[in-house]
């Protein structure tokens, strides 16, 4: 019963809002999407520190045009899958929690937009450079998740 | 088949790759009522690596063991794709911001990925501690603290018209821009380069 109560006090910000548990098997259809995704990511050259560099210089439209596609997709997709109120592959109604205010978004953002241009990558690009061959950037990626632990560490005395 | 391969190689192009993306938004919907965003696995990660008693890591995150699988299949994507898809190419950057990073000392264009500063070598220097160390702690606080990243906020939030996210999105730009633009050249010139 405890762990119930956790869950629900639990607000994850990518949330599994599926009722049925998914076990082994289940799961590999997330990796498949996850492939696909890594696969863009490479050939768009998105996972490229230059890129990055190039986008912060507005010097190209390349980072802007795949952000902004991606977004517009999103939106007609959201808005087709809430207009006619559609059903996940197991039946169920699709839920797309909303995102709450907090100061975090401004200081945070900030923040990350920071290290976003340092470090070239965002945290999916971090897993395609790891997968392409630069291998270095497992140490990026322990730092992100030690940065990701202080931030749970210190939450509750953090301006939000 | 082969000048479908050759042809697959190429750099893609925005219109390609940002509806794909954009698609991941309702197939992880409809596949599972999976909300989109990737620096949460960072968090399942700290959850279940090291938790230390910590209640913002002291949840189930067995039902969320799902973006694990996904961000273990974005690397294995990047695998794929250099390993069948490489271009044999050089990257072809804008000449103004070629030109602007040679001036910064970044002269290696070979690969995706400047050899001047993501090499193992580094990993022990100054450079290292601003790339990956500095830059990496960033990234990972920095999402967290704002709830997301470019994929959970950008794309995701946006997606469902949140405006908070619009907000995290503007505060990445403005971040991103004002360490490209100011504090980028000071602290490559501080750490050797």
């Amino acid at each position: 019963m405890q762990v119930l109560e956790k869950d629900k006090e639990f607000i994850c910000d990518a949330p599994n809002s599926e009722k049925k548990e998914e076990r082994g098997l289940e799961l590999l259809k997330y990796l498949i999407i996850g492939v696909i995704f890594g696969i863009v990511f490479v050939k768009a050259e998105i996972i490229s520190w230059y890129r990055i560099q190039e986008m912060f210089r507005l010097q190209s439209f390349h980072m802007y045009g795949v952000i902004g596609s991606a977004v517009v997709t999103g939106v007609i997709s959201v808005q087709i899958i809430k207009r006619f109120k559609l059903k996940t592959i197991k039946g169920e109604l699709v839920q797309i929690p909303n995102k709450v205010f907090r100061k975090g978004q401004i200081i945070g953002g900030f923040i990350f937009g920071l290290g976003w241009a340092i470090t070239g990558a965002c945290p999916g690009p971090l897993f395609a450079q790891i997968g392409s061959g630069y291998t270095v950037v497992l140490v990026t990626l322990m730092s992100a998740l030690a940065g990701t632990w202080v931030y749970g560490k210190f939450a509750d005395k953090l301006p939000n | 088949m082969n000048e479908f391969m050759e042809w697959l190689s190429q750099p893609w192009p925005w219109y390609v790759a940002g509806p794909l993306i954009g698609l991941t938004v309702p197939a992880l919907l409809l596949i599972g009522n999976k909300t989109f965003g990737i620096s949460s696995s960072l968090r399942h990660v700290c959850a279940i690596c090291v938790p230390a008693g910590i209640p913002f890591f002291t949840y189930n995150w067995k039902k969320e063991a799902w973006n694990l699988m996904f961000v273990l299949g974005i690397g294995i994507g990047g695998f794929l794709a250099m390993s069948f898809l490489a271009d044999p190419n050089e990257i072809v950057l804008a000449d103004q911001t070629q030109s602007e990073l040679a001036a910064l000392g970044v002269t290696d264009f070979s690969g995706l990925m400047p050899a001047d500063i993501f090499s193992w070598s580094n990993v022990f220097t100054l450079k290292g501690l601003l790339f990956f160390v500095l830059g990496g702690f960033m990234v990972g606080f920095g999402t967290r603290y704002a709830g997301g990243c470019t994929s959970g906020h950008a794309i995701m939030g946006l997606s469902n018209l949140q405006w908070p996210s619009l907000v995290a999105t503007i505060f990445f730009m403005v971040g991103g821009f004002l360490m490209t633009q100011v504090f980028l050249e000071p602290l490559m010139r501080w750490v050797g380069f």
